[in-house]
């Protein structure tokens, strides 16, 4: 009976710690991203939503990798009828693409801007408006103050942010809640069938406000993510497949 | 209504005009001439040169003979109509309703506009005082009736204010000409003796009309109201359109803000009432120089929630210019939408205005960095790449065609394809290897070709036979080649990258 009282207390601890820390309460507006295995990398085993992610890609391959498995987000969030935004200073999303990924184009609004500084005002604003589901932001560079102004902005409209580093150079410290990294794999096919097969990327996850990093490889396709447990070889991605979503 | 007109007029319009532009004219006597059948006449005099006798029509040689030093300058023609257009705007601070009347007049409607300025004799005295300030000779009336008012501000007094009601009894002293008639029945009724208005205004009309022509009888009704008489105004009135006088110039962002906060809960009260919102919408700011500085804003969607209206005009009003400060805004909306019924409104009660968020956010980025900025993509039913969307900026556009789903597409496309070398070992294989950007990307899995023709109705070119490749690392491609292999050796493009 004390034990009990005990772990309840320290649930309503972390929750409010949690809450400080700008994650928000993470049971409410539960949403299956369909992620499996690092689902529980989050706090509480939750992807966070209401909470800004940050994506690192260094080279245009990655970036184009990145752009897939945010669409892939976007999807699961998307499920609900609204809008996104998709703010960028240098956009190659080409958007009947996105449609492979599950993302209807028209739900989204791209917004070109020229100056970085100019795309992080309109994120700023964007993040302000709780009627969006979510907003994509393509920066080159985040300074630790910008992410203070994304994160207080979203404290108020439990918007999910998602910016994504374009051939960034440095890794700065940032208030972003989780920090991602997704490069290209070779793609999912069945053994000796030739072409190349769904995307499979390796999705590291550097760094997780509350909760811990990894690395994991996930595939997808268009019935969702396909995990993969490590260790996999490209010679052997025939390997244990497990399906979730 | 009971209307009220103000007539004035300018009694030496250019002369004063070229004295207030060179300041040697100012006192001296001066005239300005134009050439008329092979002789030069007079067309304008100072108001010095007319203390002197000299008037309008008089030879310049003979002018000349009387005053040696008189000083003679060309007639700029046309500048009167041009000054005249510009004064009438000018008094748009004074009343929207403003006209000119030519040759050297403008006409007021100023009904409804005199408790501004606390009074029919404040109003006239002000803008006289205003006009005086620059530097022009005025006589101005005011009636009931926009021919009264001329008749009593050419022959009157400097400045007459007609009680309402009393103006054919004003005018009754008045020469007949005053009434604006022909030189032909003026010139009649002088030889019959009726010098003066008083003289036949009350003879029987039947009588008046047999000798006089009903041209005389609509000049009566219309002196006393009896018939309307058409303005044709400088500015057209606006529908949807809120003005805003200030008593004293407004010159702080704070002043203009408090007025653009009036003026858009007038507007958006009187939009609402009739079920619009508005699309389009212009701040004009009048500027004591007779400057007019201009705002204009855009909605994505119709609305009449006047925060928003105001925070998108706020974007702008930084770039007015308030120098010695404004004395009159108006606020027009130019084009407004009716705004569909929307069901949240019941049990949405505080929201009464019924805005749309993502609306108001896409204006506010589009009045800060242009309508070119927002994109929508809709699917195009092209084959080709670049042409398989179209733009459409419209915020509740819905598509009239499904997005195809059957063709590999990559996520990321380059905006024009970029030259790679390749080795390929046979023709319409997928290459062994291509370098791009300097490195070599050995070719491990490869999907297609995936022939897309170019479209001849459009375009005249090269068919392109696409891959998806994928290379060592893993890293996905999608690349093409640029036409034939019998017509020489065939380019080939990285167009986009895969997830």
């Amino acid at each position: 009976m004390k034990n009990q009282l005990q772990q309840d207390i320290v649930q309503k601890l972390r929750q409010r710690i949690l809450a400080m820390q700008g994650i928000g309460k993470t049971n409410n507006g539960h949403c299956n991203m369909g992620l499996g295995l690092i689902e529980a990398a989050f706090p509480d085993g939750v992807f966070p939503t209401g909470a800004v992610h940050e994506f690192v890609s260094m080279e245009p391959e990655a970036a184009a990798a990145t752009s897939g498995f945010l669409s892939c987000l976007l999807t699961n969030l998307m499920r609900k009828k609204g809008f996104c935004l998709w703010i960028s200073s240098r956009r190659l999303i080409f958007p009947p693409a996105l449609k492979l990924f599950g993302v209807d184009p028209e739900q989204v609004i791209f917004i070109d801007l020229k100056t970085d500084k100019d795309v992080l005002w309109a994120v700023e604003e964007a993040l302000r408006c709780s009627a969006l589901i979510a907003v994509v932001g393509e920066v080159k560079e985040l300074s630790f103050a910008n992410s203070q102004r994304l994160q207080l902005a979203i404290e108020q409209s439990k918007v999910t942010g998602f910016i994504h580093r374009i051939y960034s150079r440095t890794e700065n410290n940032t208030t972003c809640a989780v920090r991602w990294k997704i490069s290209p794999i070779s793609g999912i096919t069945e053994t000796d069938m030739p072409g190349v097969g769904f995307p499979k990327w390796n999705v590291e996850l550097t760094k997780v406000r509350s909760g811990r990093t990894g690395i994991w490889e996930l595939g997808w396709t268009p019935s969702g993510f396909q995990h993969f447990s490590k260790p996999s070889s490209d010679t052997d991605i025939q390997s244990e497949k497990s399906q979730y979503a | 209504m009971h209307k009220r007109f103000v007539s004035i007029w300018f009694p030496y319009l250019v002369t004063d005009w070229m004295a207030r532009q060179q300041a040697e004219l100012k006192d001296i006597p001066f005239i300005l001439y134009a050439p008329e059948r092979g002789r030069m006449v007079v067309k304008s005099v100072s108001q010095s040169a007319h203390a002197k006798g000299i008037l309008p029509e008089m030879v310049v040689a003979d002018c000349r003979a009387i005053f040696p030093d008189l000083k003679v300058i060309e007639y700029p023609v046309g500048k009167s109509e041009q000054l005249l257009v510009a004064l009438a705007s000018w008094c748009i601070r004074f009343t929207p309703n403003t006209a000119t009347d030519l040759p050297d007049g403008i006409v007021l409607d100023c009904s409804g506009c005199t408790h501004l300025w606390r009074g029919d004799n404040s109003y006239v005295e002000h803008i006289m005082g205003r006009m005086e300030g620059f530097g022009y000779h005025v006589r101005a009336a005011m009636a009931d009736t926009m021919a009264a008012a001329w008749a009593l501000s050419h022959f009157g007094q400097r400045q007459t204010i007609v009680p309402p009601g009393k103006q054919l009894t004003a005018l009754l002293d008045l020469p007949s000409a005053a009434l604006r008639l022909e030189q032909a029945t003026t010139d009649r009724l002088e030889k019959l003796g009726l010098n003066t208005i008083r003289q036949f205004a009350h003879l029987p009309r039947p009588a008046l009309r047999k000798r006089f022509g009903v041209e005389l009888l609509t000049r009566i009704d219309q002196v006393s109201g009896y018939e309307m008489e058409p303005l044709k105004l400088v500015q057209t009135p606006k529908l949807y359109q809120e003005r805003l006088p200030c008593l004293e110039p407004i010159c702080t962002a704070k002043g203009i803000e408090i007025g653009l906060e009036r003026l858009l809960n007038l507007l958006c009260e009187r939009l609402s009432a009739e079920g619009l919102g508005l699309r389009t919408a212009t701040l004009r700011c009048h500027r004591m120089d007779g400057d007019v500085q201009e705002v204009h804003i855009g909605t994505s969607l119709p609305t009449r929630n006047p925060s928003h209206l105001k925070k998108l005009f706020e974007l702008k009003t930084g770039q007015l210019q308030p120098n010695l400060g404004f004395e009159l805004f108006e606020l027009e909306a130019m084009k407004v939408e009716p705004i569909a019924f929307d069901q949240t409104m019941i049990w949405n009660e505080n929201n009464t205005t019924n805005t749309n968020p993502v609306a108001e956010l896409i204006d506010k980025i589009i009045g800060k960095r242009g309508e070119h900025v927002v994109q929508r993509y809709f699917p195009a039913e092209h084959n080709w790449p670049e042409r398989s969307y179209q733009i459409n900026r419209s915020i509740n556009a819905v598509k009239e065609t499904e997005w195809r789903t059957d063709l590999p597409r990559p996520i990321h496309l380059l905006k024009r394809p970029v030259l790679i070398e390749i080795t390929v070992p046979l023709p319409d294989y997928p290459p062994l290897l291509f370098r791009f950007n300097g490195k070599i990307h050995p070719i491990k899995k490869a999907d297609g070709p995936e022939r897309i023709e170019q479209e001849w109705w459009l375009e005249e070119g090269e068919f392109r036979d696409y891959y998806c490749v994928e290379d060592d690392q893993g890293k996905r491609y999608w690349i093409f080649r640029s036409g034939h292999y019998d017509g020489g050796q065939p380019r080939w493009y990285i167009h986009g990258f895969f997830a």
